[in-house]
């Protein structure tokens, strides 16, 4: 299970990947941490003929906060966001939802934005990006660009990034200390993708809730947010039974497909049960 | 179809080894077939049964998703690095023998080294961490109670 | 001195598997000259048109090895023998079969040029579901005969003479159907192979990751037409097997017949999708089961059971091995006289199916317990009762389908297991937690494990080659030292360190001066190999046997170089002694002087050799399992919280590793209850091809397993041991899917399907609420 032949090269700036990618075309695909790519490739379900290897490029890795956004460059590590100290509801959230990908392994060698330019429709970063409407920082050869989370996911493993264009960054919203952050995953086992997993961020002032965003992964072609489950939550208070209600109609709302680890009908018992349980829980 | 090879250095257990991969070679075949360190065995080579995991940089990764090109400049280690020749087990070897922690030995060397980075950390785990951290590789035989077991009288040996 | 047999040893294999020196097939592999690739049918059933591979590809087809197909016989009038060619070249049966195989000189590039082969097929409609299969004006998945049904491969009857008698009498009847899905043995390390000619001596080595390297030899000889000294397979360290590694590789005889072809070395090493692909199934069974009862005691018991048992029959012991196996022991533990069983395997366009770890055990057990519990109910007595009243308890027991159960513990092992579970106490906790929306179970598994059996047990199945006696050769050499050579073939089991604490003990020696050498046709004795928790059983009586017949020549030539009755002599701490005084003589002098001074000894005694041939009937194992397990009703999905093992193997030689096999056993038998499936598609198409789909557990979903032994003392095995190797995975998913079932109660569902997925037990609580609302 050897992976097709490809050449190798080794990228020492955003530039010089940009540049390789341009002289290489579509041919041509980028390493970050390998630990999606990689598998692909020795299926031969990827088939490079040029790997641009970006792992060495140390400007991408690490996160900063300026005022109210978090930036986490693309070739920070699951296992550095994961033992990270991002302030706040987010940094909790950053830490839980890193915890669950994978096993420790694939977190020490994946990245943040390996990950989300995989575009799995059931990661965890791709449920957060989609959750917080991330803004994704891309360069190209005519320079930066910005692509909004709800435009980035175009379809399962395919991201709306150009073939000549490498992720360098991804803007968070740091989140006030009145959000209330949850994510719940259903895996047959440990470490393994979501069958399906609800992500939630819900702001409550005064026991009302104020802003509701709920991100369901495993339902469809890529992560989903639970519009009519957030727009029921607005302006209630946040009740057993208001989490309730949202969790029926969130269920109602999403129209997965079954497979071999579930049917449509599991798919959806899933996403009730897990809206529930991710909006009753908090892990601030 | 095979493209220019390279020629790259790679550093395991100590030793540096000059060696010619073609760029697809990944580092669990470039230890077995250009390094002759054949004890660390491929199960699956799509990166879920662990039984390729080695250290590198002291961090476990799994071989077969690691590119022997990206382990250039790396300080890998593998399970011949535990304990050398006439060398008395290391104290997870020995854990491992102790608890009857393994059947037919596939998976071992894999453990080892998962279980190795474990023990040299400075955190000592909680049993649910433990778990965790275990349960990134896969074992068909021993249904891993004695793995645990092996692993937690290693912490404590080390500690001691 | 303290005996070594009951001793937790370290095993001797160990140290050298802990450094990493291990030598699996792989490791040979690295030195092969070629490297194959086989190029495998995309496509469940079809015809093949053409086949091609462009110049400069080394690649081969049918009609480049000649050898005869692998032809399994049972001799029985209901088996249909299927022929199973080493390439397939005209029908396509399943997805996955071999049609050619690549050689390149590694293995990328080979696996890069088989991607160049062109080949065509006419697609036909798959015959994939046993229930189509032999409806009538079906396809065949074989041109042959087929006395019954069409695709009906065995069709076997058993029915005891007052049957219908008694079970007319019964005051209540209760019926189950269980339901297995596709599963596989899934050993860590995949099949693979190295075949390399000698051209000095003109001899092929076929080094291998088998379970039975004599029947390797065996059938790749016979199909090839060749005299087996032609042939040296070798077995070396074995990544795990269970079953997957018992049966003849097409694989195998192809890469035989091309190194010979030509005068090469040539390595294949399965990819774990290709293990899914195309190594064995197992287990896709149904069974339905009526008991009847009378005054609570079951009285006869009525089945039918239905295997579905792939394209091809499995080398040696044939796609009989499930259904034949299920009949003879569905009745298991219990004791009743009357039984009515049919059994049928039928074939389709899916992978083959072979033994796996149990057989059809864990889903037979499934079908018994699953019938006590839900009578239990429907009597309204209590299942550890109704157990208890009906498990056997004379000894020796005549089964109704003819087996005699050697003594055990059956209701013993129930009992205890009872008391170790602390009923009330968790029934008490089953209600409270119920208040609390937290639904809790508990289930029980009481079960038998037939193991050891030779021969006879093989012959009565009809094989046409009948498994089943072991032989050792024992030689002690000249400075004292002990090697064994057995035809047994171990792969994780601790077999060596076991056989050295029983020589250790009739020898007074050190297990560690006794080395054990195995997996070698040249260098060891014919042997079945090691399956069905055999070796400790028959294995170990015959190395009993060889290390007595060594004793006694050591006491015998101390007798002649002391001058006085070997009666008046005993073995102690590795020298001879006269009894009641100082005089004795090393061991090792004793070996010096056989072999250097054999001049001074009777004639006749030179040398220190022996030899050990066991082949018993067979002795039965016992165990009762039982699991609590906390069902999340919301998503169906169950977390094992107590598992309880009490298991009688008779005499433990190392508990440390009858403990292995049975943590490993449960580990599997949760597995099989819960996680691993493989599902094709409705064109037959495998969709669980990797370690995403198809599910073995980590550590994370394995509990910890409290494991208490009983040891009936029985004459059925030489050295007290009973087989153990299987236990686990058969008690395992009764107790679970009866745990699951009583966590559920309170919804009326009955789970009778494994594995019992989230999704599936989902569908069942989905249902059963809409019609409570």
């Amino acid at each position: 299970m050897k992976p097709q032949a490809f050449a190798y090269e080794r990228a020492e700036s955003v530039d010089q990947a940009v540049a390789a990618l341009v002289e290489h075309g579509d041919e041509a695909k980028v390493l970050a941490g390998g630990q999606s790519l990689l598998p692909m490739m020795n299926f031969r379900l990827a088939r490079p003929e040029v790997l641009i290897d970006i792992g060495g490029i140390s400007d991408l890795r690490g996160w900063s906060l300026s005022q109210d956004t978090v930036t986490i460059r693309s070739l920070t590590r699951h296992c550095d966001i994961q033992n990270s100290d991002v302030p706040g509801p987010l940094g909790a959230l950053l830490r839980y939802a890193a915890g669950l990908v994978g096993h420790l392994p694939i977190r020490i060698r994946g990245t943040f934005g390996g990950s989300l330019a995989h575009s799995d429709p059931s990661s965890e970063w791709c449920m957060m990006a989609t959750l917080l409407d991330a803004r994704m920082h891309v360069m190209g050869p005519s320079g930066a660009r910005v692509i909004d989370a709800r435009d980035f996911f175009l379809t399962v493993f395919t991201p709306a990034i150009e073939f000549d264009e490498v992720l360098t960054h991804i803007e968070l919203p740091a989140l006030g200390s009145n959000y209330r952050v949850n994510l719940k995953e259903f895996a047959r086992r440990a470490g393994d993708f979501a069958i399906v997993a609800v992500m939630s961020a819900i702001e409550v002032r005064d026991n009302v809730i104020t802003d509701a965003r709920l991100c369901a992964g495993g339902v469809s072609d890529r992560a989903l947010r639970l519009v009519q489950a957030e727009a029921a939550l607005i302006g209630q208070a946040p009740t057993p039974e208001t989490f309730a209600q949202a969790a029926s109609l969130a269920s109602q709302e999403v129209d997965p497909n079954g497979d071999l680890h579930g049917s449509k009908e599991f798919r959806q018992d899933l996403v009730k049960a897990l809206t529930k349980r991710s909006l009753a829980g908090s892990l601030t | 179809m095979s493209s220019p090879r390279e020629s790259i250095t790679l550093n395991v257990n100590g030793s540096n080894y000059d060696i010619d991969v073609e760029p697809r070679r990944s580092l669990a075949d470039a230890l077995r077939e250009d390094c002759h360190l054949t004890g660390t065995r491929l199960g699956c080579e799509h990166g879920v049964c662990g039984a390729c995991t080695v250290l590198m940089n002291d961090e476990p990764v799994r071989a077969c998703l690691v590119l022997a090109v990206q382990a250039q400049g790396q300080a890998v280690r593998t399970v011949e690095g535990l304990s050398v020749g006439s060398e008395p087990l290391h104290p997870v070897q020995q854990a491992f023998w102790e608890h009857h922690a393994l059947q037919c030995g596939f998976c071992t060397a894999g453990f080892l080294m998962l279980a190795t980075s474990i023990v040299e950390s400075d955190n000592v785990p909680t049993d649910q961490e433990l778990t965790d951290v275990l349960a990134s590789n896969l074992c068909r035989c021993t249904g891993y109670q004695n793995i645990k077991k092996a692993v937690c009288s290693a912490i404590e040996a080390t500690r001691k | 001195m303290r005996s070594w047999v009951g001793r937790r040893l370290p095993r001797l294999e160990d140290p050298t598997i802990l450094r990493g020196l291990g030598n699996y097939v792989a490791d040979v592999a690295v030195d092969a000259k070629l490297f194959a690739t086989f190029i495998r049918s995309p496509i469940a059933a079809g015809k093949l048109k053409q086949a091609s591979a462009p110049e400069g590809v080394q690649c081969y087809f049918a009609r480049d090895i000649i050898a005869q197909p692998i032809r399994p016989v049972l001799n029985r009038p209901d088996y249909v023998a299927v022929e199973m060619p080493i390439l397939a070249f005209d029908d396509i049966r399943f997805a996955g079969e071999p049609i050619a195989v690549v050689l390149a000189s590694t293995q990328a590039e080979s696996e890069d040029l088989a991607e160049l082969v062109d080949f065509d097929i006419d697609v036909l409609a798959p015959v994939l579901d046993t229930q189509s299969a032999s409806a009538s004006g079906t396809r065949p998945v074989h041109d042959v005969d087929f006395p019954s049904d069409v695709n009906v491969v065995i069709n076997s009857n058993i029915k005891t003479p007052n049957f219908d008698e008694v079970f007319a009498a019964a005051d209540v009847v209760v019926e189950v159907e269980v339901i297995s899905h596709r599963q596989s043995a899934m050993p860590l390390e995949t099949r693979g192979s190295v075949a390399s000619f000698d051209p000095r001596t003109g001899r092929t080595t076929l080094t291998t990751s088998t379970q039975m390297p004599h029947i390797v030899q065996l059938g790749i000889c016979e199909s090839l037409g060749i005299p087996v000294s032609e042939l040296r397979v070798i077995a070396p360290d074995v990544g795990g097997a269970f079953g997957g590694k018992m049966s003849l590789a097409r694989e195998d005889v192809a890469l035989v017949a091309l190194a010979r072809k030509l005068r090469t070395s040539i390595a294949w090493i399965e990819t774990r999708s290709e293990n899914f692909l195309s190594s064995w199934h197992s287990r896709e069974q149904v069974y339905r089961v009526e008991g009847a009862f009378k005054d609570g005691y079951l009285t006869a018991l009525k089945a039918d059971i239905l295997a579905d048992v792939g394209a091809y029959s499995c080398y040696p012991v044939t796609f009989g091995v499930e259904p034949l196996m299920a009949m003879a022991e569905l009745p298991g533990p219990y004791n009743f006289a009357e039984y009515s069983v049919r059994s049928r395997a039928v074939i389709t366009n899916k992978c083959p199916i072979a033994p796996y770890r149990g057989v059809s055990r864990p889903v037979q057990t499934l079908a018994m317990e699953r019938l006590i519990e839900t009578a239990a109910l429907k009597m309204n007595m209590d299942p550890w009762e109704l157990r208890d009243r009906n498990l056997i308890h004379e000894f020796p027991y005549r089964s109704p389908s003819g087996l005699v159960v050697d003594p055990g513990s059956y209701r013993e092992s129930l009992r205890l297991a009872k008391k170790l579970s602390n009923v009330e106490e968790f029934r008490d906790r089953q209600a409270k937690a119920r208040e609390q929306g937290i639904w809790i179970g508990m289930g029980i598994s009481s079960f038998s494990e037939r193991t050891g059996y030779g021969t006879p047990a093989f012959a009565a199945r009809g094989m046409g080659i009948t498994p089943g006696f072991e032989r050792v050769s024992m030689t002690m050499d000249s400075s004292g030292g002990v090697e064994l050579r057995i035809g047994a073939s171990p792969h994780g089991q601790g077999l060596t360190t076991a056989l050295a604490q029983l020589v250790a003990d009739q020898l007074k020696i050190d297990p560690g001066d006794i080395r054990v050498i195995h997996g070698d046709t040249d260098s060891t004795p014919f042997g079945w190999g090691t399956f069905a928790s055999r070796s400790m059983v028959i294995c170990g009586g015959a190395t009993q046997l060889a290390a007595n017949d060594m004793r006694d020549q050591l006491l015998n030539i101390a007798g002649a170089m002391l001058e006085i009755s070997p009666r008046d002599l005993i073995l102690e701490d590795g020298e001879v002694r006269v009894v009641g005084s100082p005089v004795s003589v090393p061991i090792a002098e004793i070996a010096r002087t056989a072999y250097l001074s054999s001049h001074l000894l009777p004639e006749g005694s030179a040398g220190l050799y022996s030899t050990g041939e066991y082949d018993p009937a067979g002795t039965f194992s016992d165990a009762c399992h039982v699991v609590e397990v906390e069902v999340d009703i919301e998503t169906g999905g169950v977390e094992i919280v107590k598992y309880l093992v009490v298991e009688d193997a008779g005499i433990l030689i190392n508990p440390a590793i009858v403990d292995g096999q049975i943590h490993g056993g449960v580990a599997q038998g949760i597995a099989n209850a819960l996680y691993e499936e493989l599902v094709y598609d409705s064109q037959g198409n495998l969709l669980s091809t990797t370690f995403l789909d198809y599910l073995p557990p980590t550590m994370a979903e394995i509990p910890h397993i409290d494991i208490h032994h009983l040891e009936t003392h029985t004459d059925a095995s030489l050295t007290g041991a009973k087989g153990v190797g299987e236990g686990g995975t058969i008690g395992a998913p009764a107790a679970i899917l009866n745990a699951i079932t009583d966590a559920l109660s309170p919804f009326g569902i009955s789970i009778n399907e494994m594995p019992a997925t989230p999704s599936r037990l989902r569908d069942k609580i989905r249902t059963a609420q809409e019609v409570m609302q």
